[in-house]
């Protein structure tokens, strides 16, 4: 078996993302600038890369869940923004299954942007600053978790 | 029949995860650069620093693998000094071998680190053994990185005539237009591979999104125009549709990935030395599908030799990663020359 376990292509049902459009936004941005900033805290993102976001916009859409997030980068965290900015510097859009083929380190984003699996749009600059940003993020081994080995 | 020596696989590590990726993976060696432009993947975020570098270095040695290091752009007028740096940084760390293109820096090197195991980088152009052999007596390179426009008759004729070892590409997306001396990224955006150290730098791309297609612009000039369910590729001008005597197409290559596995036993045959990925823009999960899977057909082939036969287990995972979607050999089994 290639990996302990795998996360399989699948796209959610289009009734999930019109439910999920009318809650409210915000929870998600707090969850993911959360999660940002713990992992700035534990210094798995490198300096140098968290000083070019500083004051741009970034907004993650999940397509089929209708989830959004808008947050930026201030003053060294990272802040959730409560009114989605018209236009903000950087977009990534997907279903769930290929965001979470990439948190999990299954798919390469190139391949998902290839295959028309994830949008990237606005500063492209920017967007490979975040791409090789959260490549290059050495998660901490997790004692009691199976490794995804083969 | 005589046993034929395996050619090393040589993996492409664009951060440290990714390096992790390739060793645990089986590469024999991994190949990084430097977080500036004396490297032809000088992209925002990617590569090493001090830190990762000297981690990464231990990682792989202490398990017997090799590190290279690609110092692989042409020094810049006035700024020459840049480039030495990092050849003395990478002899001061005990990297196994760097990888040079510019002739003054392979003067160099040979010079001021007489024991640094030198290669000749595919950006140094060497189609030809006179090539490989000035390089080899000139500044000792041991082992020459053969550009992707060879057939596999003239890499073949090349092995024959050389005492170098002989390095071809493997895997990867295609960028043949005359390796090393491309300046189609120049003529849209000013700066190329030799120069910044990438070939259509990011700042330029535009990927502009409307109902339907999504259209790609570098520095203004379209590129692209991709329908909805159609692949995209890399944002450079070789890869464009451009119209032509009245007619759009793929004018100068189509977005595909070259792929060997077909001519591995051929490859080895002709006493290839080592086989080399492309990518280090891409991430750990490419490099452990990649890596894995020409592992994998690599030990197939010292195992089975004559019976050696391509898994589609192994096409169907190469062919996810690629760019285009769509393998070829390249050059390698050309009837033109
Ligand atoms: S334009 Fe194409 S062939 Fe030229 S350097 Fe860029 S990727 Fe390579």
């Amino acid at each position: 078996m290639r990996q302990a376990f795998s996360i399989p292509r699948f796209q959610l049902p289009a009734f999930v993302s019109a439910i999920g459009t009318r809650l409210p936004q915000w929870p998600h941005a707090l969850a993911l600038t959360a999660a940002l900033n713990a992992a700035a805290r534990m210094k798995l993102l490198p300096q140098d890369s968290l000083a070019t976001l500083e004051g741009r916009s970034f907004l993650v859409e999940v397509l089929d869940t209708g989830g959004t997030a808008c947050f930026t980068y201030r003053a060294g965290f990272f802040r959730p923004l409560f009114g989605a900015p018209a236009t903000p510097d950087l977009a990534f859009r997907a279903n769930l299954s290929a965001f979470l083929q990439l948190l999990t380190r299954q798919e390469d984003p190139d391949t998902l942007f290839f295959n028309r699996e994830l949008s990237i749009e606005g500063d492209t600059e920017l967007g490979l600053v975040v791409k090789n940003m959260l490549d290059a993020i050495e998660w901490p081994k997790l004692p009691g978790l199976p490794r995804p080995h083969h | 029949m005589q046993r034929q020596k395996l050619p090393e696989l040589i993996c492409p590590a664009g951060s440290l995860p990714a390096l992790k990726a390739a060793v645990d993976n089986g590469a024999d060696a991994v190949y990084l650069g430097y977080k500036n432009d004396t490297n032809a993947r000088n992209f925002a975020g990617l590569n090493f620093d001090e830190k990762t570098l000297g981690e990464g270095v231990r990682y792989a040695q202490s398990r017997g693998r090799h590190v290279l290091m690609a110092i692989n752009t042409f020094p810049q007028p006035g700024r020459e000094a840049d480039w030495q740096r990092a050849v003395d940084g990478a002899a001061a760390l005990g990297v196994d071998a760097v990888i040079l293109a510019d002739v003054g820096l392979l003067d160099y090197a040979s010079r001021r680190h007489p024991d640094l195991r030198l290669h000749l980088s595919v950006q140094g152009s060497a189609t030809s053994y006179e090539a490989v052999n000035f390089a080899q007596r000139e500044f000792g390179v041991r082992r020459a990185v053969l550009p992707r426009v060879l057939t596999l008759a003239q890499v073949e004729h090349v092995i024959r005539n050389t005492t170098v070892e002989i390095e071809v590409f493997g895997f990867g997306s295609l960028c043949v237009m005359n390796e090393g001396r491309c300046w189609l990224s120049s003529y849209a955006t000013g700066e190329s591979p030799n120069t910044v150290g990438a070939c259509s730098p990011a700042k330029y791309v535009k990927w502009e999104k409307s109902p339907g297609q999504m259209t790609t612009r570098l520095n203004g000039v379209l590129i692209d125009r991709f329908g909805d369910d159609e692949p995209a590729g890399y944002p450079t001008l070789c890869k464009g549709r451009f119209e032509v005597n009245g007619e759009t197409y793929y004018a100068l290559e189509e977005p595909t990935s070259l792929n060997v596995l077909e001519i591995l036993p051929e490859i080895a045959r002709i006493g290839v030395a080592a086989i080399k990925v492309e990518g280090r823009q891409r991430s750990p999960a490419y490099v452990t599908q990649v890596t894995r899977t020409l592992r994998a057909a690599l030990d197939a082939l010292a195992r089975e030799s004559e019976r050696y036969h391509v898994k589609p287990a192994w096409q169907a995972e190469l062919a996810k990663v690629s760019e285009g979607n769509q393998a070829t050999l390249g050059a390698y089994n050309r009837p033109w020359r």
